[in-house]
């Protein structure tokens, strides 16, 4: 029997194969397709505290081997989710990830307090591919001096694991890393989407509501690899690699750069079944590789 | 409930100039099929076109365990789809989303535009163990672009047609044939006996809730947007409404018309 369980950053998953924050909801849609309890965790769409209306569509647009997005964080806010959401989710046996985001450190350590009187949820993702308000509205995650301060802020505030969710809109993604580690993070997650553009040329408009949208899917997966390898180089903490994985060899091309886990987060529409294919596909491979536990894999990419 | 499921073609023809009518096979969604829900279909097996498409379930054939869909090559989804051979399988999501609301009235009056007569063939076939009297109102391009209405004739004799330049039925927008229906040929007594069922390029259903509006019938739409997930996860589908934004591939397809907050 294939090892595929791992503790990451204190979280017991059975299989290192979660789902991406945005792309499953809060489990309760898809659980009519996919059961949840062979996932390895849930991580919720972004929870702020007040509720967002979001974006004005089109929200989506295919591109080539990818999509756009301008969901613009669309969420009814924290009292929901703990009133409406948790309870469906108590269901399940599955490790439950919260995804936060603020318009400022207060914001965020405010959401961190409340989730962490909540039993089910296993641990926070910290979404910081956001706007900061009381710095003029720069983005925590361009920011390495403010992505550190917003996450020593959010460490004070709970003793629930910490995953920072990485930008790939930045020079040097490997720096943001390392500054979330020094303030206390216990794994990063990398990387969220990035920052395109489709123009309609006929009415010569931006193709979704808003003039840029985020980029993912297979058309990411070699920069997101790419990334999750050159922060695997400066942090000892776990690294969890997204963008772009349709299958197990995706997958596993994730963990020979260094990640410990993954999310599958666009394929989840392509394919109902996607996260628990990845693992039969990952399990195959291992079986005909002989390799007894996947973690043997874990950054072993041959230089 | 619905289901992913890979379901046989069974028959794939070109009605129409890039238009094309798809019989597959399954016992689920023809089953379980309401008018006016839709399917999420796979259009490849690589990753370029990547994201599901939708298409309405334009009839279903419960006892022989197969449904329909009628679209257009609109794209590299469609375009895809239309290259799927007699035989082949292909992956499929459904049904999907919120039909429409079954009134029991006893006239009903279908508006499609182009391709939005795909849903109300269901539609027709269903109310008409109900509803006394249908009309069923077309508008196209053109004549190439009439579609369903043979099928259409075999339900109901109130069958008009309009096309944008005139080569078949009468020349204009279908809005202004519902309105000639509505002033001239229903007595106005039993207007409050109606209902207005559209589906269509948004311009138009805006055009027909105005009328339905005015004239204080009840309409319900089956809106448009481009999806990922097709099953509620991904907010990607929004229109806005009355309430905010809701979502067309589970709050919706079909909405009241007086619901939407129309945009230009
Ligand atoms: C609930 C629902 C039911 C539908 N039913 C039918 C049907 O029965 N028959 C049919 O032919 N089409 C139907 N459509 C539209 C169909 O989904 C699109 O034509 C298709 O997705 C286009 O894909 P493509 O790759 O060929 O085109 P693309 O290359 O993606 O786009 C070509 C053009 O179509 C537009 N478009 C793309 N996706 C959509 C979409 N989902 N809705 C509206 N416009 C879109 C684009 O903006 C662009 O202008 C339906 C759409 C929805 C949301
Ligand atoms: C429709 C959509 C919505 C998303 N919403 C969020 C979100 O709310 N919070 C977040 O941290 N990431 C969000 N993401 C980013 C994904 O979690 C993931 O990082 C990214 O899509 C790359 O992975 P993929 O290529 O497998 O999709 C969203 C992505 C998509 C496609
Ligand atoms: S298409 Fe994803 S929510 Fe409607």
């Amino acid at each position: 029997m294939a090892g595929l369980d791992i503790e990451l950053a204190g979280i017991k998953m059975k299989n290192p194969v979660m789902v991406a924050s945005g792309t499953f909801g809060y489990g309760e849609e898809a659980s009519k397709f996919v059961d949840l309890d062979k996932l390895g965790a849930i991580v919720t769409k972004t929870i702020t505290l007040q509720a967002r209306e979001g974006n004005p569509p089109p929200r989506i647009v295919e591109t080539s081997s990818g999509m756009l997005n301008s969901i613009g964080l669309q969420n009814k806010g924290v009292k929901d989710f703990i009133e409406n959401r948790i309870p469906f989710l108590s269901k399940f046996k599955t490790p439950l990830i919260a995804n936060i985001a603020g318009d400022s450190a207060k914001d965020y350590a405010e959401l961190a307090k409340i989730l962490n009187k909540e039993p089910l949820i296993k641990g926070l993702e910290i979404n910081i591919s956001c706007p900061n308000v009381t710095k003029g509205g720069m983005f925590f995650c361009f920011d390495p001096n403010a992505t550190e301060e917003l996450v020593r802020t959010i460490r004070k505030a709970t003793s629930l694991p910490l995953i920072v969710k990485l930008s790939p809109n930045v020079t040097d993604i490997s720096l943001i890393a390392k500054k979330a580690e020094d303030a206390g993070a216990d794994a990063v997650s990398l990387i969220n989407t990035l920052m395109g553009m489709a123009i309609d040329i006929e009415t010569r408009k931006s193709k979704l509501g808003t003039p840029t949208g985020g980029l993912s899917g297979p058309a990411i997966k070699p920069i997101a690899v790419r990334m999750v390898w050159q922060v695997a180089q400066v942090v000892k903490i776990p690294i969890i690699g997204v963008g772009g994985i349709m299958t197990g060899e995706d997958a596993i091309e994730f963990f020979l750069a260094g990640a410990s886990a993954v999310q599958v987060g666009t394929a989840n529409f392509v394919d109902t079944q996607a996260p628990i294919r990845i693992v039969g596909e990952i399990k195959d491979y291992l079986g005909e590789n002989n390799i007894n536990n996947y973690k043997e894999l874990i950054g072993n990419i041959e230089m | 409930m619905s289901i992913q499921e890979n379901c046989r073609i069974l028959d794939h023809q070109e009605v129409a100039p890039q238009h094309f009518k798809l019989v597959v096979a399954s016992k689920y969604i023809s089953s379980h099929a309401q008018p006016g829900q839709f399917v999420n279909v796979r259009c490849s097996t690589g990753y370029d076109p990547l994201l599901r498409r939708a298409f309405s379930i334009h009839r279903t054939a419960k006892e022989h365990e197969r449904f329909e869909l009628l679209y257009q090559v609109v794209g590299k989804g469609t375009r895809s789809l239309s290259q799927y051979c007699v035989g082949a399988e292909l992956d499929i999501l459904g049904p999907l989303g919120q039909g429409f609301a079954l009134e029991k009235k006893d006239i009903a009056i279908l508006v499609g535009g182009g391709m939005g007569v795909a849903p109300l063939l269901a539609l027709a076939e269903t109310l008409k163990q109900t509803t006394k009297a249908i009309y069923v109102l077309i508008g196209a391009k053109d004549k190439a672009r009439v579609l369903a209405e043979k099928e259409f004739n075999a339900i109901t004799d109130q069958v008009l047609v309009s096309t944008d330049n005139g080569s078949y039925g009468k020349k204009g927008f279908i809005s202004d044939i519902l309105l000639n229906v509505i002033e001239n040929t229903l007595d106005p007594s039993y207007l409050p006996l109606a209902t207005i069922y559209a589906c269509g390029p948004n311009p138009m259903l805006k055009a027909i809730a105005d009328i339905a509006f005015q004239k204080k019938i009840p309409c319900q739409v089956s809106m448009e947007q481009c999806m990922a997930c097709g099953i509620g996860t991904c907010l990607g589908c929004v229109v806005k409404t009355r309430t905010g934004y809701q979502k067309v591939c589970d709050d919706g397809p079909v909405f009241k018309s007086e619901e939407i907050v129309w945009q230009d």
